[in-house]
């Protein structure tokens, strides 16, 4: 069984100024352990295919189907861990009653509680900063424990929207490499939604390129760079051919504006 | 910082005593006025006695009866009880104040049907409302219970306090954002959930002011409430008793008044205090970087 099966997916606003149709036609299977990247240029509807997964918003028409029931469903059972752009934490809870919050309303008790915590933070590399409170963390480690907490309840599917997309070059890539050892050791399927053709070639196993107005997928890149993805992959001839690749998708025919609006970090 | 407020705080004092003292000095006894209209208030004795005198009086005995108390006794009695009746009227005003926001918060048809009643129930003048919240109280009898004046004072202070709790209640309520409230849908959290988890806490920030203007609320309500009524005890009454003997004994009306403002900075302190306890959900989430 798949972590994800969307099929046919549409997705229509009604905006002030009409009818947007957000995703058109849109169908992707992602597996159980897979990273998948989304990318495409503002507008292209990334985000909005990942809140469908997420169940935060419902198809116009289409199906999407997490592990095989409805994303509504899948999000009643957790069966997914999600972290945002902004970290999203809760000012007034410690690092660790932050990642303590999924655990918290879904009635573990309170040892079993902090076990996982501690275990997460860890994982994060924040062992010290477990009684800190979200204002004394830097925005790379506030997004550590948005992770962290994304992973409280051992999910098989961990979505993610733009996480690092407000962190600096430095941040961002000492966090790629974190999540890529975090992936390994929870085996957990990624949906990542991003921006940066680097990034999402660091970090995929596949990479679905996208097309804005409506949204569309316009190909998909099958990267997989390997388990051992070091720093050093960043220099190395596959990668710059992947990010390449992957550019030229994008940007599609020479002369199309398509790719206007993307960072190209 | 905190020995700097202080010190601001006493120097205000002193320099309002200045300006009183300064002006009696200086000003003409009669006052001055210019085709009858009085531009500049008398400086007699009877209008504005000497701070010595004040303080003085204060200290001797409220009349020349037998064992009668001095009047800062009298007065720290009365503010002892009108801020009792405040406090009631405070609890009463914040638990229908914040009840009204859950109510606004969980219908949006409430907030659009009760927030105009709402702004309109604060602008019936409270001495207009006086008499009918005592006349309806005295016909409430049930069993032994027997309704008492200062009840009703404490319902008028509560209508006086509930209105900046609603508000600032149903405010803070509201102040989540929208990717904190995603996040809790995500853990598939209820509105009960939500409710506890997220929304009470963060709305403590805006309820600790709204606490603050609802506490100076009921106190206001509270002595304009016992003039209105004639309720017996409490500070309004005092000073309403010893204004009556204001030419005969200017100094001994000031006594009260001072106490009512000193009631008002304890209810302030009051409140600042709980505010201390809640230290913790006044953070935010900005970076300290």
């Amino acid at each position: 069984m798949s972590a994800v099966v969307a099929t046919g997916v549409v997705k229509t606003f009604q905006t002030g100024s009409g009818l947007i149709t957000a995703l058109d036609d849109v169908s992707l299977t992602v597996e159980r352990g897979e990273f998948v990247s989304l990318i495409g240029p503002s507008g292209c509807g990334k985000s909005t295919l990942l809140r469908l997964i997420a169940d935060l918003d419902v198809v116009t028409s289409g199906s999407v189907e997490v592990f095989g029931k409805s994303a509504r469903q899948a999000r009643l059972d957790q069966d997914y861990g999600i972290a945002f752009q902004t970290a999203g934490l809760l000012p007034w809870r410690s690092v660790t009653a932050n990642i303590e919050l999924p655990l918290q309303l879904h009635g573990v008790d309170g040892p079993a509680r902090r076990a996982r915590a501690s275990e997460l933070i860890e994982l994060v590399g924040l062992g010290e900063f477990a009684t800190s409170f979200p204002e004394q963390l830097s925005g790379g480690m506030q997004q550590r424990v948005a992770i962290a907490r994304s992973l409280a309840e051992r999910p098989e599917l961990l979505l993610m929207d733009e996480p690092f997309g407000a962190l600096d070059e430095m941040t961002r890539e000492r966090m790629q490499s974190e999540l890529v050892r975090i992936c390994a050791e929870t085996g957990a399927a990624v949906i990542f939604v991003t921006h940066s053709i680097p990034e999402a070639v660091f970090l995929s196993d596949r990479v679905v390129v996208m097309s804005p107005r409506p949204g569309r997928i316009r190909d998909i890149i099958t990267v997989a760079l390997g388990d051992a993805r070091g720093e050093s992959l960043r220099e190395e001839t596959s990668f710059f051919t992947s990010v390449t690749r992957v550019r030229e998708a994008l940007h599609g025919a020479p002369g199309s504006d398509v790719g206007r609006g993307l960072d190209a970090r | 910082m905190r020995t700097r407020a202080v010190l601001l705080g006493v120097t205000s004092i002193a320099l309002l005593g200045v300006i009183w003292e300064g002006y009696k000095a200086v000003g003409p006894v009669g006052g001055f006025d210019l085709f009858g209209v009085q531009l500049l208030p008398r400086t007699s004795d009877i209008a504005m006695p000497q701070i010595v005198d004040m303080v003085a009086r204060s200290l001797a005995p409220v009349s020349s009866a037998p064992g009668s108390q001095p009047v800062w006794l009298a007065v720290v009695i009365a503010c002892l009880s009108s801020l009792a009746t405040a406090a009631v009227g405070l609890a009463v005003g914040g638990v229908v104040g914040f009840a009204l926001a859950l109510l606004m918060l969980r219908f949006r048809l409430a907030e659009a049907a009760v927030f105009p009643w709402l702004v309109l129930s604060q602008t019936v003048p409270l001495i207009a409302l006086a008499p009918v919240i005592v006349s309806w109280g005295g016909r409430v009898q049930i069993g032994d219970f027997e309704w008492q004046r200062w009840m009703s004072v404490a319902i008028i202070a509560s209508y006086l306090a509930f209105f900046p709790i609603a508000v600032g209640a149903l405010r803070g309520l509201q102040s989540p954002t929208t990717a904190q409230q995603e996040l809790m849908h995500s853990f598939a959290a209820g509105w009960r959930a939500s409710l506890l988890h997220l929304r009470l806490p963060a709305s403590v920030p805006y309820l600790i002011p709204a606490l603050r203007l609802g506490a100076a609320s009921a106190i206001i309500g509270t002595v304009v409430a016992e003039v209105s009524t004639g309720a017996k005890g409490g500070i309004g009454r005092l000073i309403i008793e010893y204004a009556q003997s204001g030419s005969s004994d200017p100094a001994k009306a000031f006594s009260p008044i001072a106490g009512a403002v000193v009631m008002g900075l304890a209810a302030a302190g009051i409140v600042a205090v709980i505010a201390l306890t809640l230290g913790r959900f006044r953070r935010t989430e900005d970076a300290a970087l």
